[in-house]
């Protein structure tokens, strides 16, 4: 929802995919079941016939269907048998992209600094990029594996200040949630925890599973209300830059509030630098 | 008629495992040319050396044919016996049934064929040699050694107590290298500039040895015995006799840098002496930092020292290019510390308390930043609990140093050590995949750090280093216990790799010698050749080569010294005679052959117009020869009519 309107606002645009599945979830590194492959390379080869570029906003979509676009580009005998299954054939034809790299490097950040219309001056926002946009490196190239700065430069473009905190690159829980709720919450706890003692006010996340389980577990969790860390997608806090209102953008009113609260003016923000 | 022997090696199993001796042998009996034939287990054996000699007289031989292993091998052992037998020494050819036949065929019969055609060529070939003489050339009793380090200062010394001249060429203010930035040195914890410093001073004050600062070499031309250098020095700005180092001149300049010596942990000024021991004894302008140079803005520090001091600042010096003759080069270039910000995981550069293990080695020399204390960078504490991680960057052939840097175990280990002696109180831990001390007392040094140390030495890979409350959390696995570890720490030292010197590429470019994959020089041979480079007349010593630790490099350094006085304890050198050669009535002169030559041997004679070839510089490799559109060139004991007569055995039945 909040992508659609920002896409709209900076004038992309976007076509939402007829016919998607679900991509699997997790790429399959097994050697003797190539049935998981079936799926995202159905998805593929059905994106092939309606556009040149597939993107996705879930981290984990993209880390599988870039690594699923890679093995097809690499044209072995694996594929040739995924392919004689499907009977859609699927060589490698379409980029796979996250919405990211469409801001990074078809909009470029210069551009969209030129489009804020309401500055979030000085609003403490942790980015958060988790394990599957950026690993493994030598197939996803898409930021430094352990330094990334994508987010971090997105949200300085949208007035933010970026709050460096370790755990940023760790893993959130991913679907451990399901199946060992402890687990999952500990992974979680650790990076809000780590976030809130460097200073963050909020995370900017890129994967809704990663804003599930940091928002979710933390909801079930004994900390009390006021001291959970509100999770917002980046392209909420882009909208509100932008000039968007919250409610185009699926903001719930406490994170809206946090925001609120925290953003400076433009004089607050000049006279504490 | 030529009277021909053939010799047939079994060399043990090497080649009498596939190759039938006794078949080739007789095949090589029913040659009309072949006076006689017999075979030996081991030809280069001293019986197998005398059955050459003995059958020589004998049967009367005047050529004779070894069949054995490469030329490169034992050519010159064969030519020796054939020349006490009183042949000329290049009436011996060697055919190589080895490298070329059994060790790449498995195939007995088809092995054995092979031989015998190999053979058959070669003896067609020696029916056609002429005797010959080694060509003699004058060496030039001088040596250029590159690098003023622990080994060029060694082999340094080393030539010049045997009596012969030589340039040392340092690129900073001063000779010393790393070893002169060391706090201790392993096994033995004695202090690394306390056994450095007096063979500083030795070459400085050693008459027979020039040291050059701040030079680089930029041209090597020549060849073994006689190379032609150009060195060019760039201008230190004090007269380095003269200076006093009162140290007047910087206190007054007004621009600071940080102290390279100190791996950037203080600052020096632009006017400055690279360490308290550096020798040559002065002080250095660096004008790269000097705020008022050119133009002329600033000038304090001649004033200062014409007031307080000598006068021995000259702010109008120029760069000056010597011109050096020599016979042999010494390379000792020596290495750098691969940049540790490459592994972002490790939080380098990011947090003030990550080092590397240099600058920690710095931290603990009495004359470094803190005075040998132990502080924390980011806010001077002295840390209790301290991380060692070694292998940082290295043997990961996928994104990093593909090898190991040999020295990093035992440093790290000695590290650890001092952290103890100096803070009594603290804990270290040290990450490592594998302990390697192979050295002497090196192993005994690990575990006597390990059990008196009390240090915690932890088998695994750290995965990430972060800062929490002050403390950089250094995240790891011990794979012993299986474990994942996590080690609140107040600082962590990166044990990062050796790399080698900047503008090793280019000099060995100048040099016209090969690097190896990581771009260390490459040796001559891994096993038998390892302290001269490829280019006969240049060797090898130190770090330059390959990663090693003091002990190494100083027995290298010797090694090289001695390679370099083997090749000028005569006057006069001897060469291959197998060179080129001209003939002057086919030459048209159209100079072809010079552009091609690689090593610029070919000239045109200013008065004849016509090409000659220099029998000192020729390496008889053979281009000028196939490129020579009138073949006016011939290669001897290489000609047209001999390769004929082999390309003729070959493919006869």
């Amino acid at each position: 929802m909040s992508t659609k309107a920002c896409a709209g606002a900076l004038g992309i645009e976007l076509k939402e995919m007829d016919e998607a599945l679900c991509c699997g979830a997790v790429f399959s590194n097994v050697s003797d079941n190539l049935m998981l492959h079936s799926g995202p390379n159905r998805i593929l080869a059905r994106a092939q016939a309606q556009g040149n570029a597939l993107v996705t906003l879930c981290a984990g979509c993209y880390n599988v269907l870039k690594r699923t676009n890679l093995q097809a580009k690499r044209n072995s005998t694996t594929q040739d048998k995924i392919n004689t299954f499907n009977e859609e054939r699927y060589t490698g034809g379409i980029d796979v992209l996250h919405f990211l790299e469409i801001l990074r490097d078809k909009v470029g950040f210069d551009t969209i600094q030129g489009s804020v219309k309401k500055p979030l001056l000085g609003l403490q926002v942790g980015a958060y990029y988790g394990c599957l946009l950026l690993r493994p490196f030598d197939e996803m190239k898409f930021d430094d594996p352990h330094r990334p700065t994508v987010l971090e430069d997105l949200l300085t473009t949208l007035g933010c200040s970026a709050i460096d905190y370790p755990m940023r690159t760790e893993c959130c829980g991913s679907y451990l949630s399901v199946t060992s709720t402890k687990t999952a919450t500990l992974l979680s706890q650790t990076i809000t925890q780590s976030a809130q003692l460097h200073g963050a006010k909020m995370l900017a996340v890129s994967c809704p599973l990663c804003k599930y389980n940091l928002e979710e577990l933390q909801n079930r969790s004994d900390v009390t209300e006021s001291e959970r860390l509100p999770i917002v997608y980046f392209t909420q806090l882009l909208g509100l830059a932008l000039g968007l209102s919250p409610e185009d953008l699926g903001l719930e009113f406490k994170q809206f509030q946090t925001i609120q609260d925290n953003v400076k003016t433009v004089e607050e923000d000049a006279i504490q630098q | 008629m030529k009277r021909v022997g053939v010799f047939i090696c079994h060399c043990g199993l090497n080649i009498a495992g596939t190759v039938n001796i006794k078949d080739v042998v007789d095949r090589a009996s029913k040659n009309p040319d072949v006076a006689f034939a017999a075979d030996h287990k081991y030809l280069c054996s001293e019986p197998g050396q005398a059955l050459i000699g003995e059958s020589v007289k004998q049967h009367n031989l005047d050529t004779i044919v070894v069949a054995a292993c490469s030329p490169a091998m034992h050519e010159v052992t064969f030519r020796n016996v054939a020349q006490t037998a009183g042949l000329n020494r290049y009436q011996c050819e060697i055919a190589n049934i080895r490298e070329q036949c059994s060790w790449v065929h498995d195939d007995s019969t088809e092995a054995t064929q092979k031989a015998h055609v190999i053979l058959r060529q070669i003896i067609e070939k020696a029916k056609l040699n002429k005797p010959l003489n080694p060509i003699s050339v004058p060496v030039t009793r001088r040596v250029l050694v590159i690098g003023g380090g622990i080994a060029g200062i060694r082999s340094a010394l080393d030539i010049a107590n045997s009596g012969f001249q030589v340039y040392l060429v340092e690129k900073t203010g001063s000779i010393g290298g790393r070893m002169s930035q060391l706090s201790e040195t392993f096994p033995t914890l004695d202090c690394s500039i306390c056994i450095l410093g007096p063979l500083m001073v030795e070459a400085y004050r050693n008459p027979r040895i020039k040291i050059l600062r701040l030079s680089q070499v930029e041209e090597v031309k020549g060849y073994i015995g006689n190379f032609k250098v150009k060195v060019r020095q760039e201008p230190s700005y004090v007269d380095e006799t003269n200076c006093n180092l009162c140290g007047e001149c910087a206190k007054v300049c007004p621009a600071e840098i940080p102290n390279e010596f100190d791996c950037g942990l203080t600052w020096r000024k632009a006017i400055y002496i690279p360490f308290a021991q550096a020798v040559p004894p002065a002080y250095v302008l660096d004008d790269k930092s000097c705020l008022g140079l050119l133009p002329r803005a600033c000038g304090e520090c001649k004033k200062a020292c014409d007031k307080f001091g000598t006068g021995c600042i000259n702010l109008d010096a120029h760069p000056q290019v010597h011109e050096l003759e020599v016979g042999a080069i010494v390379v000792a270039t020596g290495y750098q510390m691969d940049e540790a910000v490459k592994r972002t995981e490790y939080g380098y550069g990011a947090y003030p308390d990550v080092m590397t293990s240099l600058e920690f080695e710095r931290m603990l020399s009495a004359s470094g930043p803190t005075s040998g204390t132990i502080k924390r960078p980011s806010d001077g504490r002295v840390p209790k609990e301290i991380v060692f991680i070694q292998c940082v960057g290295q043997r990961e052939p996928e994104t990093a140093l593909p090898y190991c840097s040999k020295i990093c175990c035992m440093y790290t280990a000695r590290h650890a050590m001092l952290f103890r002696h100096k803070v009594p109180d603290g804990q270290a831990y040290i990450f490592y995949m594998d302990i390697r001390a192979g050295g002497k007392g090196y192993e005994e040094f690990v575990k006597r750090c390990q059990e008196e140390g009390g240090i915690l030495y932890l088998r695994g890979r750290v995965a990430k280093v972060y800062e929490e409350n002050r403390k950089l959390i250094v995240k790891g696995m011990d794979t012993l216990s299986g474990r994942t570890v996590q080690i609140p720490a107040d600082l962590v030292v990166l044990a990062v790799g050796m790399v080698p010197s900047r503008g090793t590429h280019e000099l060995a470019n100048v040099l016209k010698t090969s690097l190896d994959q990581n771009g260390f020089f490459a040796e001559a041979h891994p096993k038998l050749r390892p302290l001269e480079s490829a280019t006969a007349g240049i060797f090898l010593a130190g770090a330059g080569q390959a990663p090693k630790d003091i002990p190494d490099t100083v027995a290298q350094a010797s090694g090289a010294a001695c390679k370099a006085l083997g090749l000028l304890s005569s006057p006069t050198l001897e060469r291959e005679p197998t060179v080129a050669e001209v003939d002057g009535e086919s030459c048209s002169g159209c100079g072809l052959c010079l552009l091609l030559c690689p090593y610029e041997a070919i000239t045109l004679n200013p008065t004849t117009k016509l090409a000659e070839v220099s029998e000192a510089l020729c390496e008889g490799c053979g281009t000028c020869v196939a490129s020579c559109p009138s073949g006016a060139l011939t290669l001897r004991n290489l000609t047209d009519e001999q390769l004929l007569a082999m390309v003729t055995a070959a493919v006869s039945q």
